[in-house]
């Protein structure tokens, strides 16, 4: 081991302590056990560095820099701090997290149906509710993933949400995750459980934000099962301070005929890496996994796809799209893995990026690893700049050339909105990605306004 | 007389250091028809490009005046809005936006060039409806994202609809009738037809004389090596289409 993993592990051996040293007084004390096996797990693996072939051009350096202690439950944060961040126009079900600790006073849990659980990890522990517990750790691979063991080695709390066999919740539920980041060098392991039974459905985002500006780490992971028939929408909205290194994991298991969309979108932080790996475990199932990244500055986006069809007849997704200025680096890695069993494999992967600068870079690696004989998988990816053919053309129309520009990158983007079926996600969303658009304030408000309404149906 | 439409003036141009464009002079006047013929490396897109302000064509010599203004003083999209219209060879297809979007953008640009209201969605889509009639297009087209997916001849339909919607009052089509079946050459061809008015000119860019059957022209133009070596009437066409380019260029050739 090399000394600067060695430190890395002897760092956060103190947090491990910590955490562990609080899990009864918090209700999760029986995950003690695991929290120690995943920190075993961690320790013989420490933080991948550019020689991991997952992490090629993501260097995680920037977490060996500070020590990083656990964030302390936070009463401070009001109402009124975090009505920012609630979704205009979109009635949600409301979990609140503070620095990784559930602010009950804050979330808003309305009524749901008998036979479904909406409410945190630590609530469904300290109630024994073995119908949720059980999954925890199902589908994550601590032995391979050394930031999900990181994760488990150090998690506390996070959303829980459960559906018996036939339930649906209407109303989505907004896991919001609030990061304060007044202190400098704290981070927290966000651990979400998301559980439909046969034929149910349910709508979940998970939202993270920042109130302050120092440097924070935010070590996410949600293992999503989705059983037989069941159909499960999931929005990953990453709009943190560019103070933050942020890792999220999604762990989905798929059943025969389910249906699950996964949308991402990463817009905020410093260091971001994004992992969605749906396993299609029965036959006939279906995912969708959209994404849209928009960087500017000097962040870094790194988007890691890996679906693996382990069953026959199933059908998958992935659309990929980001939008680099300034020096941003974006990365795309998508893997669609088809076991020898998943014949008649239906995948489609696709990755577009448009470099607005000279500076901005991607790194896109699309990748194919098929046993199965009789399947069709087709993947590719492009990188460009805004095409010079079409700005003409808008121009030769009588559209000025910020104008013919700015339509033409909010053109790129508005498939990836089109996807969410959440129309005032999209709303917020294109908001947010306007504003970090070079051209964007050269334009007037009304422009962009009524852009916004037409391409993205608004 | 009237002040002519457009006015080149021993007009030289060169793409990627390369002249293309060899003293070119053309005057047409308002309601006029002219044709441009030539072979392939001619020119011929070169100049209509230039004309709509491309900026990869260097003019390195002449003027070009439009409606007695300097025309390469003007943006491509100034050019647009003071009524200039390209017809492109080859359309951009624009995935993410409407036709419906790209028109209602397109008309109101110019309106506010003009310092006119601009129009709402009822207004426009009268309008849509009214210039489809004109060029005998369908409003499902209109629908769909700009030339996405559209057939060759979807697309030069499209371009000629775009060109009744803005109401120009000088078109340059450039090899509109490339890539065309008879069918479509007919409804393009009877689209321009319609809207000629004896005020709107035109300059039909053409490799083949087919499409001059249809849109008859007041005037033809050979185009050989970046010089018009000839000007006539209809009759030029009919003999290109005898005797082919190859006398032209050797015509050429001697001359010089």
């Amino acid at each position: 081991m090399t000394q600067a993993t060695a430190e890395s592990t002897t760092r956060f051996a103190d947090a491990h302590a910590a955490v562990l040293a609080r899990a009864d007084a918090a209700g999760t004390g029986a995950l003690n056990d695991t929290r120690r096996a995943a920190f075993d797990a961690f320790t013989a693996q420490s933080i991948p560095t550019l020689k991991h072939e997952d992490w090629r051009y993501t260097d995680l350096r920037e977490l060996n820099k500070t020590d990083y202690a656990p964030a302390e439950p936070n009463t401070d944060v009001t109402a009124d701090d975090i009505a920012p961040f609630l979704i205009p126009n979109l009635d949600t079900h409301l979990i609140v997290f503070v620095d990784g600790h559930w602010r009950e006073d804050l979330s808003a849990i309305d009524e749901h149906p008998e036979g479904t659980a909406i409410g945190t990890l630590a609530q469904a522990y300290a109630k024994g509710c073995t119908g949720i517990t059980d999954y925890l750790g199902k589908q994550v691979d601590l032995e391979t993933d050394a930031m999900s063991a990181l994760n488990t080695a150090l998690m506390e709390d996070g959303a829980a949400i459960y559906l018996k066999p036939g339930k649906t919740i209407d109303k989505p539920i907004h896991v919001l995750s609030v990061a304060t980041a007044k202190a400098a060098g704290t981070m927290t392991h966000p651990r979400n459980l998301i559980v439909a039974g046969e034929d149910a459905s349910v709508t979940v985002l998970e939202h993270y934000v920042t109130l302050g500006g120092e440097n924070y780490f935010n070590n996410a992971v949600t293992e999503l099962f989705a059983a037989d028939r069941a159909e499960v929408h999931h929005y990953l909205l990453e709009r943190e301070a560019e103070s933050a290194v942020n890792i999220s994991t999604l762990e989905i298991h798929q059943g025969e005929k389910s249906d699950v969309h996964s949308h991402t979108v990463l817009l905020g932080g410093k260091l971001v890496r994004n992992n969605v790996r749906p396993t299609m475990a029965g036959e006939d199932g279906h995912c969708l996994i959209n994404g849209l990244f928009v960087g500017h500055g000097d962040q870094t986006l790194d988007n890691a796809m890996r679906v693996e069809h382990n069953a026959p007849n199933c059908r998958s997704r992935q659309f990929y799209k980001g939008i680099m200025s300034d020096k941003s680096h974006g990365v795309f890695t998508g893997r669609i893995v088809v076991a020898e069993e998943g014949q008649q494999t239906d995948a489609i992967q696709s990755n577009r990026n448009m470099l607005l600068s000279d500076d901005a870079r991607m790194n896109a690696r699309p990748q194919l690893e098929i046993y199965a004989d009789d399947v069709r998988c087709t993947h590719g990816a492009t990188t460009g700049q805004v095409d010079p053919e079409a700005v003409f053309y808008f121009r030769a129309r009588g559209l000025p050339e910020d104008v013919a520009r700015a339509m033409l990158i909010y053109a790129f983007a508005a498939e990836g909105f089109d996807r969410m079926q959440l129309v005032p996600v999209r709303a917020l969303l294109a908001n947010e990605m306007i504003a970090k658009l070079p051209m964007a304030n050269k334009l007037s408000a009304e422009f962009n306004e009524e852009i916004k309404q037409r391409l993205y149906r608004i | 007389m009237s002040t002519p439409l457009l006015e080149i003036k021993n007009l030289h141009a060169e793409v990627e250091g390369n002249e293309i464009l060899n003293g070119i002079n053309l005057t047409i006047n308002p309601g006029e028809v002219h044709s441009i013929m030539g072979p392939n490396g001619s020119g011929k897109s070169t100049l209509a490009q230039v004309l709509a302000g491309k900026d990869d064509c260097d003019i390195t010599q002449g003027q070009i005046l439009y409606k007695g203004k300097d025309l390469l003083d003007l943006d491509p999209n100034e050019r647009a809005c003071e009524g200039l219209f390209l017809a492109f060879q080859y359309p951009v297809e624009i995935p993410g936006v409407s036709s419906m979007q790209f028109l209602k953008a397109a008309v109101n640009a110019k309106r506010e060039y003009h310092g006119l209201e601009e129009l709402d969605g009822v207004q426009l889509l009268q309008l849509f409806r009214e210039k489809a009639d004109v060029v005998n297009i369908s409003m499902d087209m209109v629908k769909r994202n700009v030339n996405e997916g559209f057939s060759g001849g979807e697309k030069k339909r499209f371009e000629i609809f775009q060109m009744a919607v803005l109401d120009s009052e000088f078109a340059v089509l450039d090899e509109t009738d490339s890539g065309l079946d008879i069918d479509a050459l007919r409804i393009v061809s009877e689209g321009v037809t319609n809207m000629r008015d004896g005020k709107r000119g035109f300059l039909v860019i053409t490799h083949y004389q087919r499409l001059l059957n249809h849109i008859v022209p007041d005037v033809v133009h050979v185009l050989v090596d970046g010089q018009i070596v000839k000007s006539g009437g209809i009759e030029v066409a009919t003999e290109l289409e005898q005797q082919g380019y190859a006398s032209w260029a050797e015509a050429e050739a001697t001359a010089s």
